[in-house]
């Protein structure tokens, strides 16, 4: 036991990390919780001092608000796609990687970097990999589907002096390689299910290293021995995987889906990365608006209260998945 | 099932240096009887574990064949060998139940579930863990453990039962309970069963053949009790036995055996230095004995004494002879004991080489 009389050294060496939570943890928390009760809470007013009544009215102004719906939509959406296909993914890569004995710090590397790439940055390299236009070696001025788009050279007299083709973003190239129609897939007038597919595409791909890494660590700390008794007991691969790997490797089956969803409802910078703070494509902001992008857009229209009941609403979202998680792993986790 | 290992080889790539490489196990072979429970008994990298995984088919052997009756089984992978194997630490599937983990290789197997549970209620009764089924590994003893990977390793009615170092994670007194329990159990089944150890205790007790092994070499077959009267060399001597066997530089001259300046007795073979090893139980006080010791303490323990003495010429720091408790040991004014020596306890091996045995020519008659 730590000697009593030495206590406030301990303090002492805790207050930095105690002090910044405090400020910008703990604090920021409370308020939110407070400002979320306050009706019509506006920041300048307050700091001159005006009183607000406690009440529930920016919950229903939240809910009753317009796109609301559509945001939660989106946002549960994304993290119902998303979180089981990348936790599968991230699965079935961890125990290829493990298994390989070849190159596997290569792959690994490879299946790394997206972990230390800025999402932003990833996000711009798909929507130009997702764009109508962009840059390829297919050329399609043969090309005479609904979408080509012809750069028309005209001269100062204002004559037509011809036509380049400009070819199509990559993965329209590669459908068009394919023998399939190109689709629009972020540009204005795409649909929802193709801005949709971008995103999950976007996502899981982001999402992956961190799952996969995770995985790989607890597939190494497997005991070898499993395997071989397994081999001694005659065991399929297909059954070593779901009656072997699998329950061994639950508990962080476990971590990386809750960790998932949680991730899945804060999403909000892969739609910034891929559409830009518009939060849809050109011509209709806002369509794959998340909660976190509803909570920043209230922010900045200064809408506090707004912001922070809307906060609270998708904490107790995440509350409730994870506690459901929780639950589901208690039965199913062998720890 | 009788199993018979030709010329099996396995070498291994040393660590760091892809040319250079370890022999393991070296030209291997033997046969070992139908239904007979085999030990394979050597120090820590004798290459009996390596010996083991071949039979499993866990490892895959350099050289050499491995049969399982008439059945060539090198190249056959592990599950269609019809091998049962208990790990050294047992290694229980951690997330299912007892009865799950016996369940396992029927399952596999892809027997009706009729089948599958008689059998595993059969095998459960034999090694007594009936009352366990619904436990998890964690909840069990290291004894009950050991009992459910025995039973998931003879569910499937292997051809052969591998065991890997048995009885090393159990304690002193469950050790003794649990080797009786395995001799019982491969008695019942009647199954060929080969099991790796290097304690010579547990080797000696249980099996019914003992391999020694050492680097890679075999260096005796035969049963507990022939090799540790009849060692063939001076490691197999030394290995066997508790309290072990007393070695002592000596010479052969003129037909005579001596321990240093000892005349010890008539020994018919070429004039040589040796190595005399006797063994504990084979020093008989008397003072017309030509082994003369230094005493330094008796140890009284019940039944004998153990009388601890030195002598210039013996290998180890102290000797060890072992004498019933009756008889009164009266060291000289000097404090030195005389011993005669019990010709069937006393073996002479080259002092070089492999430290071959050494038999008088006349067979021992004087």
């Amino acid at each position: 036991m730590v000697d009593s009389k030495k206590g406030w050294k301990a303090w002492l060496y805790l207050a930095p990390a105690i002090v910044l939570l405090l400020i910008f943890t703990v604090w920021p928390i409370i308020n939110t919780v407070r400002i979320a009760f306050l009706e019509g809470y506006q920041p300048m007013e307050a700091i001159k001092g005006v009183q607000y009544n406690i009440g529930i009215g920016n919950f229903s102004d939240v809910i009753a608000y317009p796109k609301f719906l559509d945001v939660l939509k989106n946002t549960l959406l994304l993290t119902v796609l998303t979180v089981p296909i990348s936790c599968f993914l991230a699965l079935i890569i961890a125990v290829f990687l493990n298994s390989i004995v070849k190159f596997s710090k290569l792959f690994q590397t490879i299946y790394f970097l997206p972990y230390v790439t800025n999402s932003i940055a990833i996000g711009m390299v798909f929507s130009m990999m997702f764009n109508i236009v962009g840059h390829s070696s297919v050329n399609v001025a043969e090309y005479t589907g609904s979408l080509t788009i012809y750069n028309q050279f005209v001269n100062d007299a204002g004559q037509t002096m011809g036509y380049t083709a400009q070819s199509w973003g990559y993965i329209n190239s590669m459908l068009i390689a394919l023998g399939l129609n190109p689709i629009n897939w972020i540009n204005a007038g795409s649909s929802y299910t193709a801005n949709m597919a971008v995103m999950v595409i976007y996502i899981v791909w982001n999402a992956l290293p961190f799952k996969i890494l995770i995985l790989l660590g607890g597939l190494q700390s497997v005991n070898k021995q499993y395997y071989d008794a397994a081999k001694i007991d005659g065991a399929s691969r297909g059954r070593v995987f779901w009656r072997i790997t699998v329950p061994l490797l639950s508990p962080m089956i476990a971590y990386v889906v809750i960790t998932g969803f949680i991730g899945g409802f804060k999403e909000y910078s892969s739609i910034v990365g891929v559409f830009g703070d518009t939060m849809g494509p050109a011509g209709s902001a806002g369509k794959l608006n998340t909660m976190v992008g509803f909570i920043y857009d209230a922010m900045s229209g200064n809408r506090y209260g707004r912001a922070s009941a809307a906060a609270l609403i998708l904490f107790a979202i995440i509350m409730a998945v994870t506690l459901v998680n929780l639950y589901v792993s208690k039965k199913r986790v062998h720890y | 099932m009788k199993v018979k290992l030709e010329k099996l080889t396995k070498r291994f790539p040393t660590r760091g240096n892809k040319n250079e490489e370890v022999i393991a196990v070296n030209e291997f072979d033997f046969e070992i009887p139908d239904g007979k429970l085999i030990g394979l008994l050597g120090p820590s990298g004798c290459g009996k574990s390596t010996t083991l995984f071949m039979l499993s088919g866990l490892q895959k052997p350099t050289s050499g064949k491995i049969f399982f009756g008439d059945d060539d089984v090198t190249g056959l992978a592990p599950e269609k060998r019809g091998v049962g194997l208990v790990f050294q630490n047992y290694a229980l599937y951690p997330h299912m139940t007892v009865k799950q983990n016996i369940m396992f290789p029927l399952q596999n197997m892809h027997l009706p579930k009729q089948e599958i549970i008689r059998r595993t209620e059969e095998v459960a009764q034999l090694v007594q863990i009936d009352e366990l089924l619904d436990r998890k590994p964690s909840e069990l003893s290291g004894g009950q453990q050991q009992r459910v990977a025995i039973a998931r390793a003879l569910v499937k009615q292997p051809r052969v039962l591998l065991l890997d170092e048995p009885l090393s994670n159990l304690d002193a007194r469950l050790r003794l309970q649990t080797r009786e329990e395995i001799r019982r159990i491969q008695r019942e089944t009647k199954v060929t069963t080969i099991f790796v150890t290097h304690d010579q205790e547990e080797a000696m007790s249980i099996s019914d053949l003992i391999v020694v092994m050492k680097k890679g070499v075999i260096q005796q077959i035969d049963e507990p009790q022939k090799v540790y009267d009849n060692p063939v060399n001076l490691f197999v001597s030394k290995f066997l036995g508790t309290p072990p066997i007393n070695v002592f530089k000596g010479k052969i001259e003129d037909n005579t055996l001596y321990i240093g300046e000892d005349k010890i007795m008539k020994f018919k073979a070429d004039d040589q230095e040796v190595f005399v090893g006797i063994r504990p139980e084979g020093f008989i006080v008397s003072p017309k004995g030509g082994l003369h010791c230094q005493l330094k303490n008796i140890e009284v323990m019940g039944r004998d004494s153990s009388i601890v003495s030195t002598h210039p010429s013996a290998d180890s720091p102290i000797i060890r002879s072992i004498i019933d408790s009756d008889l009164k040991v009266q060291p000289d004014e000097n404090g030195v004991v005389t011993f005669d020596v019990r010709k069937n306890k006393i073996f002479v091996f080259k002092a070089e080489g492999e430290n071959e045995r050494i038999y008088a020519e006349d067979g021992g008659k004087e």
